[in-house]
């Protein structure tokens, strides 16, 4: 079970950074002011976890 | 607006993202790596870790420090553990105030002052607890952690779906997984709490504890506060304190640890080891949903109208005034209750006592405060202070 839960737990690091990087490409192409202010604070807690912070 | 003025607004908000992310990220990273002191006391003889009892835990963030006391005259051996969940802290400033002051002159005595190391380093931002505490002592302020009741998800991630206890089998709430006092006895291959659970069960019968007392508090709301809830092999000597703690020093009741209520140390340790196991409930007014301000001042004080209104409205099962319920009335509680526990402990069982000296009582903590019984770590020798 302990491998199992670290297979997925490599897995949701790697969503993570997969969400991060998505934010990062929408906040670079969107014309709309409010969507990029919300994509930079939706970054926050995705960077915090890849960084094993919180 | 234009594509200029819309790039400026971009780089604006994700400057303003990046401050608040280091500026978050510092607190969390801080939190979660902060080192309380700990001078260990004259009765210490021996410092271990949890990880001599079960090899996997060593280099974990779960591998405590484990005090023994050894009397050198032979007797019972008893075992104390405090911040089974770290947001309750009369736990671990009580098993600090052990390590610290106590002296043994006859059996043996263990203690755990951060028993989840993990779930101290890490707190609930989003329920606004704060990351520390200070307690005020004669040579200045002591800090301590504020810590969460489950360990970080940090350690030990995903949850299942529903946590099933082993070996009972009972279902749980998933986050309990990291709830260690729902993971007792523990697993030797299961998560880390689980594992945590599973070295203390190991240092139970390596070390032939008789018996064990877990220190907890409760919000208000809770019908299991101001209690003593003991294993059934325990229950007379629980009864008895009960009785005379209410006659003699403060109310507490006496309650059974439930038979088919399985995960808990009360339950857990007296059924899978020799040792008599029992669990104190202290009030914390902190951990009340009705609370108001969440702060540093309610944890310390215990102090909440919201609270005095809800006790007025007949919705608590503790009594709770202006005047609150201080954590040096909660630590005494504790140090008068574990001490009562262990005098019966002696009478019950000749030539198994575990005699304890120069641990304050209920009337001298309260009277002095917490912080009078914690040692200056400045002008302790190195190789004396530990830390947690």
């Amino acid at each position: 079970m302990a491998i199992l839960n670290s297979i997925i737990s490599v897995c949701y690091y790697l969503i993570s950074a997969f969400v991060v990087f998505v934010l990062v490409k929408s906040i670079i192409k969107t014309k709309n002011v409010q969507d990029a202010i919300l994509y930079s604070v939706m970054l926050m807690p995705f960077i915090l976890r890849i960084l094993r912070i919180k | 607006m234009t594509d200029r003025n819309l790039l400026i607004v971009k780089l604006v908000s994700l400057a303003l993202v990046a401050v608040a992310l280091v500026i978050a990220g510092i607190q969390f990273y801080d939190h979660r790596n902060f080192q309380e002191e700990v001078v260990k006391g004259p009765g210490v003889t021996q410092v271990r870790k949890l990880s001599d009892y079960f090899e996997p835990l060593k280099g974990t963030i779960n591998d405590c420090n484990i005090y023994i006391f050894d009397s050198g005259v032979p007797g019972g051996t008893a075992f104390l553990i405090g911040s089974s969940h770290p947001e309750e802290p009369a736990g671990n400033l009580t098993a600090q105030l052990f390590v610290e002051n106590a002296k043994l002159t006859k059996g043996r005595l263990i203690v755990a002052i951060r028993a989840n190391q993990s779930a101290s380093r890490v707190t609930r931002p989003g329920d606004a607890y704060p990351l520390y505490f200070t307690i005020e002592t004669p040579w200045g302020e002591k800090k301590f952690r504020m810590g969460d009741r489950w360990s970080s998800p940090l350690d030990s991630w995903p949850d299942p779906e529903v946590y099933v206890n082993y070996p009972s089998g009972q279902l749980l709430a998933y986050m309990d997984v990291r709830n260690f006092n729902r993971t007792w006895p523990g697993r030797a291959n299961g998560m880390i709490t689980e594992q945590t659970n599973y070295a203390f069960m190991n240092l139970i019968k390596e070390e032939g504890v008789d018996i064990f007392i877990d220190l907890h508090e409760a919000e208000l709301e809770y019908p299991v506060i101001s209690t003593i809830v003991a294993h059934q092999k325990g229950a007379d000597i629980a009864g008895m304190a009960s009785m005379l703690l209410t006659s003699t020093e403060f109310k507490i009741g006496m309650e059974y640890s439930p038979k088919t209520l399985h995960g808990l140390s009360h339950r857990e340790v007296g059924d899978h080891s020799d040792a008599v196991s029992i669990l104190l409930e202290a009030p914390e007014p902190f951990l009340d949903r009705v609370r108001g301000i969440t702060d540093e001042k309610l944890l310390l004080t215990g102090q909440d109208e919201f609270i005095v209104t809800a006790g007025k409205f007949g919705l608590l099962y503790e009594k709770i005034d202006e005047k609150g319920w201080p954590i040096d009335v909660r630590v005494g509680r504790h140090c008068s209750t574990v001490l009562m526990i262990f005098e019966l402990w002696g009478d019950f069982n000749p030539g198994k006592e575990v005699v304890i000296q120069e641990v304050p009582r209920y009337d001298e903590v309260v009277k002095n405060g917490t912080g009078y019984y914690f040692r200056d770590p400045s002008k302790a020798k190195p190789e004396d202070i530990y830390y947690e």
